[in-house]
């Protein structure tokens, strides 16, 4: 049912879950789900807020515990090796953990310590750190008066001080600026070619598009589709989309006109979509129709529009 | 990234734990001290502001109660016991400034690390679980406890407050009592969602212990009916452990009785504890 990469096999998996299921009280939040992360990709969650994510990265991280089904990290249970897998991981959490009256230096020891470094050994992997996430100057400094983008930078910092094999970070980048979100993805990137193997939510297709190697889709704590960005859009989308803007409180009304324009018509509620191979033609076409939009874009389809396509709802409301 | 290149299939382990892989599982003493070193470092940045109101507010007890009050009571009456006023109430407000540093420890700040900076959270993420937490945390308590307590008998006594050696034995008294209501009150906190409850505490459960705890005056002074609502508060138990060793009129099996009854507040607080934090950070 899934489209794969590459055979998901053999000892260079570091992260597999099978009919992993999370429940509070009688919520499901995660609802029986498989997936496999193999060393160096980078590996992500996509879906909107509520879909299960974050309760999935809590049980990854070995913080939460699982409710039903089978994980394995480095081929050890979190169950009985939580600590021991834990000193192997690295957590970027969703909202910055730092302690905003210390120092951005004080703020990577301490977290160093808790992994049992040396203060020696602390403070040579704090200042390589720092020069990573671009914080040198600031190692003096208090932490409250940083940008967000400078916080999150630093909380990736902290998270890297074990020298991880797995970086979790749950929505990295949400809430920040488009230039701090360039900034920090050209961060991750260059961790993912130092070797280390990233998994990642988010509810932002482009951040799932740049970053992830391998994706699944999530909606309603399930996992309604894996591949790559290309493989899914390739599978669940069509090369281009033609979006459609009219005068009118209700676009519906225009959708059976476009009828038979492309393979497929979305109708949101201030727009239309025209799933096709080919925008510029279904334009000509729409335009010969008679039909006159307000306004007419192509574009490429993206991660988006597969999520639209799973699920009938869009990611971001 | 620092690679590995000195470990071999011989050592899987590396000694390093900055190094990537396996490492060598922490000890339990590495993981609280982790905990308390943080804690030290906070209070490195704040020990200023909160030296000040630890020395300051019993020190106005100490003038108000022990010597204007005592003026009067030991003028009329001689004493209390025939102990003075100041030697009577003394080694009490020792007991009870523990209290209220157990108070202002185990409230806001626990609450913060749980629900607003989430610095707890950043803990379990690491190797640390709920145990490690607590233990490094309730020991940076003893630590204030110990503090607070040395400062305010060091002044206490420069003012007479003591007749005797053995009042250096109130010091540990203090922390026992301190603990007492430190390890239950860490329960409470870890099931509050913000700090409405606190006030409930200070107003109807610490005000009134102070007051009525055998502090300012023998709980035999109470209504009959009221003396048994005593027995069960750790205060009392505090200020009367503190009394006897500081003017030495020591009943050893009460005094037993009494370390024993603050022993079991923290007891059964630590079980409390961790079943409270492991349900509200463990989720």
């Amino acid at each position: 049912m899934f489209a794969s990469v590459a055979p998901v096999t053999g000892d260079n998996i570091l992260l597999s879950a099978k009919g992993l299921t999370k429940t509070f009280g009688d919520f499901t939040a995660v609802d029986g789900i498989d997936f496999a992360v193999r060393k160096g990709e980078a590996f992500g969650f996509l879906g909107p807020n509520g879909a299960g994510k974050s309760s999935t990265m809590r049980m990854v991280g070995c913080v939460s515990p699982v409710s039903g089904g089978e994980l394995r990290l480095f081929g050890q249970d979190p169950a009985t090796a939580g600590p021991a897998i834990r000193a192997r991981l690295g957590v970027v959490p969703q909202r910055d953990s730092l302690d905003e009256e210390l120092t951005v230096e004080e703020n990577l020891w301490i977290y160093g310590r808790y992994f049992g470094l040396s203060r020696k050994e602390v403070r040579a992997r704090a200042a390589e750190l720092l020069d990573f996430a671009q914080l040198t100057e600031r190692a003096k400094d208090k932490v409250d008066p940083l940008s967000g983008g400078m916080k999150r930078r630093l909380t990736i910092a902290r998270s890297l001080i074990n020298s991880p094999e797995i970086l979790l970070l749950d929505e990295p980048t949400t809430g920040l600026d488009p230039q701090a979100r360039h900034v920090l993805w050209d961060r991750l990137f260059r961790l993912k070619r130092s070797g280390v193997t990233l998994v990642l939510t988010t509810h932002y297709m482009d951040e799932a598009e740049q970053l992830c190697d391998r994706l699944v889709v999530m909606d309603h704590g399930k996992i309604v589709a894996e591949g790559s960005p290309r493989q899914l859009i390739d599978e669940y989308s069509t090369r281009e989309v033609l979006e459609l803007r009219f005068d009118a409180e209700d676009h519906k009304d225009f959708a059976e006109q476009v009828t038979g324009v492309g393979k497929r018509v979305e109708v949101l509620p201030d727009r239309l979509l025209v799933y096709t191979d080919d925008g510029d033609e279904a334009s000509a076409v729409v335009h010969a129709r008679g039909i006159e939009p307000l306004s007419s874009l192509v574009r490429r389809s993206t991660l988006e529009d597969v999520f639209l396509h799973l699920t009938g709802r869009t990611l971001v409301d | 990234m620092a690679a590995a290149t000195t470990t071999g299939r011989e050592a899987p382990v590396p000694g390093d734990r900055a190094q990537h892989g396996i490492r060598q599982p922490l000890s339990s003493s590495e993981r609280w001290l982790a905990v308390f070193g943080y804690l030290l470092t906070v209070y490195k940045r704040t020990w200023r502001g909160s030296i000040i109101g630890r020395f300051l507010s019993p020190l106005f007890f100490l003038l108000s109660m022990g010597v204007g009050l005592g003026a009067l009571v030991d003028d009329r009456a001689g004493g209390v016991d025939g102990t003075p006023y100041l030697q009577f109430v003394v080694p009490a407000i020792v007991a009870t400034q523990a209290m209220w540093v157990a108070m202002g420890e185990s409230t806001y700040q626990v609450l913060g690390y749980i629900k607003w900076n989430m610095g707890y959270h950043a803990m379990l993420a690491t190797p640390l679980g709920v145990r490690d937490i607590l233990v490094g945390h309730l020991l940076s308590i003893v630590g204030h406890l110990t503090v607070a307590t040395a400062i305010f008998m060091a002044v206490a006594a420069l003012f007479g407050g003591f007749s005797s050696w053995w009042a250096l034995l109130c010091l540990t008294i203090a922390v026992l009592t301190g603990m007492a209501f430190t390890v239950p009150i860490f329960a409470f906190t870890a099931r509050q969602e913000g700090d409405s409850g606190f006030n409930i505490l200070f107003r109807w459960v610490m005000t009134p212990l102070m007051l009525f705890s055998g502090t300012f005056f023998p709980i035999s002074q109470l209504p009959g009916w009221m003396q048994p609502l005593a027995w069960v508060t750790p205060l009392w138990h505090g200020v009367e452990s503190s009394r006897q060793v500081a003017t030495g009129q020591v009943d050893w099996p009460l005094l037993a009785l009494h370390l024993l009854v603050l022993v079991a507040f923290v007891a059964v607080g630590w079980v409390l504890a961790v079943r409270s934090f492991t349900k509200r950070l463990v989720t």
